[in-house]
């Protein structure tokens, strides 16, 4: 019985995580941009993304993002600048959008393994992950989707992605350190 | 602050009447044919296409020339570029089939409520169900969703004046924990109440 309705808990748990976060995501990319190092302002989509992964782990934290996508393409202008809609995957960026669930399952599967060890280890090896998930992931299949929309060479392309790329690395970072913080505060979301 | 209804106007048009789920297979099909013509006729004609259906759908030109503005200039580079690299006929090619694109997509979204589209995709999953898709808590996600959006731009207005009164709103460690926390706080509330409910279950 008891087991029962802790899974039963555990199962509306999750659903309930999940939803947030693709709300938290929606607000980290609609928010104006926080004026972060030498006053340089930068969105925080990408945080909000690599914080559902490194949070929830890589199979929630994916399906975290992919209901950010779904709610946003259904017209919620949850997107940077306020967009919305299909508009998003027809145009220059649509790779981007196809690799965020991705970059978070990677850094998600990274931080699951890391989660009991110390918040040095914890913060490295998911800034780390998400580093690495920056550049191939996101990078690539951010370029394969400028080479389609606007018919470019992959070094063109590549030229355009990846003056982006040490931004997203810090958001990877910043990421890593709030999510040892929130996992300190709720340790049972480690627990999976 | 950005307006959560979104960029549907409502309206009597003949594309604010096709039903969700059809209209988003239209625009698929219309994605699909833009794909497999080639050549800058075939652009300009797609342009056209899209042009007169913002005009069907009694899409405010100024309004949508706002929205497309980043575009519009990413669409002058790149006919630069394609001009020079290739001649004119390619660069002609990829921005009309780029703007046609988007813009119909944009029709989309100024004829189809949100609400409309995400019941169209929950009842597109439904054969889905054998496979272990259960349509019911997608659409429970997608409310849960659109609840908690309000509630976290607020939490994340107040993080920030506080920060703000400590003097550490370029702290974005001071901006983004108490945030992240009281969202995960928030999180484990909704499914307390969801499952005091018995809903979201099994």
């Amino acid at each position: 019985m008891s087991t029962v309705s802790a899974r039963r808990t555990s199962s509306t748990t999750d659903l309930a995580l999940v939803a947030t976060f693709a709300a938290l995501i929606a607000v980290c990319a609609i928010l104006p941009a926080i004026n972060g190092v030498a006053n340089v302002p930068f969105t925080l989509q990408m945080f909000g993304v690599f914080l559902a992964g490194s949070v929830l782990g890589a199979r929630r934290g994916f399906l975290a993002v992919v209901l950010y996508l779904v709610v946003g393409t259904a017209g919620l202008p949850v997107f940077t600048q306020g967009s919305a809609g299909p508009a998003v995957w027809a145009g220059a960026t649509g790779g981007y959008l196809l690799a965020f669930p991705l970059a978070a399952a990677l850094v998600g599967f990274v931080a699951t393994r890391v989660a009991r060890r110390s918040p040095a280890v914890f913060v490295g090896a998911v800034s780390l992950a998400a580093a690495v998930a920056t550049v191939a992931v996101v990078g690539t299949l951010g370029t394969l989707g400028m080479m389609r929309a606007l018919d470019v060479s992959a070094s063109v392309a590549w030229g355009f992605a990846t003056p982006f790329f040490v931004a997203d690395v810090v958001k990877g970072v910043l990421a890593a350190v709030v999510a040892a913080s929130v996992l300190r505060a709720f340790p049972q979301l480690a627990r999976r | 602050m950005t307006d959560l209804l979104g960029a549907y106007r409502p309206g009597r048009s003949v594309l604010h009447r096709i039903p969700a789920g059809p209209k988003l297979g239209l625009l698929a099909t219309y994605g699909a044919i833009a794909v497999a013509l080639h050549g800058p006729a075939s652009a300009v004609v797609l342009l056209v296409v899209s042009l007169a259906l913002t005009l069907v759908a009694g899409m405010p030109v100024r309004r949508t020339l706002r929205q497309v503005r980043g575009l519009l200039v990413l669409a002058v580079v790149v006919a630069a570029f394609q001009t020079w690299q290739r001649g004119w006929p390619v660069a002609v090619h990829v921005v009309g089939d780029l703007l046609a694109l988007v813009l119909a997509a944009l029709v989309f979204t100024a004829t189809t409520p949100v609400d409309d589209v995400l019941t169209a995709v929950e009842r597109g999953l439904r054969p889905f169900r054998r496979l272990g898709v259960r349509p019911e808590r997608v659409a429970l996600a997608f409310s849960l969703v659109l609840r908690a959006i309000p509630g976290i731009l607020e939490t994340a207005r107040e993080t920030r004046a506080a920060a703000k009164a400590r003097g550490l709103e370029r702290s974005p460690r001071a901006l983004l924990v108490p945030l992240a926390v009281r969202t995960v706080g928030r999180a484990y509330e909704t499914g307390d109440a969801l499952a005091a409910r018995g809903l979201g279950d099994d």
